[in-house]
């Protein structure tokens, strides 16, 4: 048997970031081209004052509106590949801490067992000051009995954080989700 | 629909912690509540794939991006990508970034009073190959001060983006020299809190990997996060 090698340990993207990795920025993930509702995320990631951080940067992973990832790992042949739609998204947050994505809404997806996810977004978050990026969701706050029904939803104890991971819509399929690193409306991060 | 196979968890001591007093920053961008433990599910173990159609070849080449040639002890890097079993992670995006040799970076945000190499932008990007190996020529970056403390200096080092085959083996890191006078004092290091640790993001000079009247050779392997064993069919 191989002896298990340990990861390399993570370090914060530090301030400067920028020039090596926002040549991979996508915020316009879906086009006309691309099957399903097309929505807009925006949102602001801030700190434990309440400040802006300026200098973060947000990765989504997403399946696409029919609740398929374009990734080899996911075979199943009933929910077709989308050919204009990858399901990342990488973008800097601006000087107001801001961050906006053009996407697809996701449809649902498989969970543990026999569960079935509500439609949601992998977002992995990087910035000055985290040693090692956290990972979080966005789930949608019109998805009120996918959501009630999530299996990993359902695994915050405390009800009331679950909100801070529900996008709520606005007009024209805009969807406002912040980023809250501490204080009383924290955004849940998940240890995976 | 069966259970997917997660990756495996993180080993204590091996990982810094979120909340680092030392580095300042960590205070107000730490989460303060625990995380929440859940379980992989489809979603975690796929991530993006990038194919050689988004990576050039010369984009490896950090000394050939200007119109003459980068100040600075020319070096090759290389090495391999490794999942934990130790198999190859072949055809994964290796982004890099860094300061130049006098230690300023190409950023308007970086106000060092170092001088810009106008032949040194800083960043390359390659994809590993089919044994998970990876290759860049560049400079050696410069040390360079910062205001977490008074005094601060930032060991000599080049940060990394890797992905591997899923979102789970995403890893940002940094990768220092060997022998810097500045890692006792330097937060971010010392984040890692195992030593065994802290000694596995330093790379090794390597004379074979030296090219003869050209420039020095440095190798350093990384590893991503291993997958679990196959659960047992019920
Ligand atoms: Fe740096």
């Amino acid at each position: 048997m191989t002896d298990k090698l340990i990861p390399t340990a993570s370090a914060t993207v530090g301030p400067y970031f920028h020039i090596g990795l926002t040549w991979l920025n996508h915020t316009e993930m879906a086009t006309a081209a691309t099957a399903g509702r097309q929505i807009v995320i925006t949102g602001r990631v801030v700190d434990g004052n309440g400040e802006a951080i300026p200098d973060a940067m947000i990765e989504l992973w997403q399946a696409n509106a029919a609740g398929r990832y374009d990734h080899p790992e996911d075979g199943r042949e009933d929910k077709p590949v989308d050919r204009s739609f990858h399901g990342y998204g990488r973008s800097r947050t601006d000087n107001d801490g801001g961050f906006r994505f053009v996407t697809v809404k996701p449809g649902p997806v498989p969970g543990p067992g026999n569960t079935l996810q509500a439609p949601h977004v992998v977002v992995a978050l990087f910035m000055r000051g985290l040693l090692k990026h956290l990972y979080t969701r966005i789930y949608f706050a019109d998805e009120a009995a996918a959501n009630a029904a999530d299996p990993i939803l359902g695994l915050i104890d405390d009800e009331g954080r679950r909100a801070t991971l529900l996008a709520q819509p606005g007009p024209d399929g805009t969807y406002r989700w912040d980023i809250v690193m501490q204080g009383d409306n924290e955004t849940v991060f998940f240890d995976v | 629909m069966a259970d997917v196979v997660g990756y495996r968890r993180e080993v204590p001591g091996s990982q810094p912690p979120h909340l680092h007093a030392p580095y300042a920053s960590t205070v107000k961008r730490a989460p303060t509540r625990p995380l929440v433990y859940i379980p992989h599910t489809l979603s975690e173990v796929t991530g993006p794939v990038f194919g050689h159609d988004r990576v050039r070849p010369e984009d490896a080449d950090l000394t050939k991006q200007g119109a003459g040639q980068p100040i600075g002890e020319r070096m090759i890097l290389a090495g391999r990508v490794l999942d934990g079993d130790g198999r190859p992670v072949p055809h994964t995006l290796v982004e890099i970034w860094q300061a130049n040799s006098t230690g300023r970076y190409h950023h308007e945000r970086d106000q060092h009073d170092a001088p810009l190499d106008p032949n040194f932008t800083g960043t390359g990007r390659c994809i590993t190959d089919a044994e998970g190996n990876y290759r860049f020529v560049t400079i050696k970056p410069g040390a360079y001060p910062w205001r977490n403390h008074h005094n601060a200096w930032r060991p000599e080092h080049i940060h990394f983006s890797l992905f591997g085959p899923s979102f789970m083996t995403r890893l940002v890191t940094q990768m220092y020299f060997p022998g810097d006078p500045l890692f006792p004092y330097d937060p971010i290091f010392n984040g890692i809190p195992d030593e065994a640790a802290r000694q596995r993001v330093i790379c090794q000079f390597d004379l074979g990997l030296t090219e003869p009247e050209w420039a020095l050779g440095y190798r350093w392997d990384i590893v991503l996060r291993g997958r679990d064993a196959t659960p047992m069919e019920k």
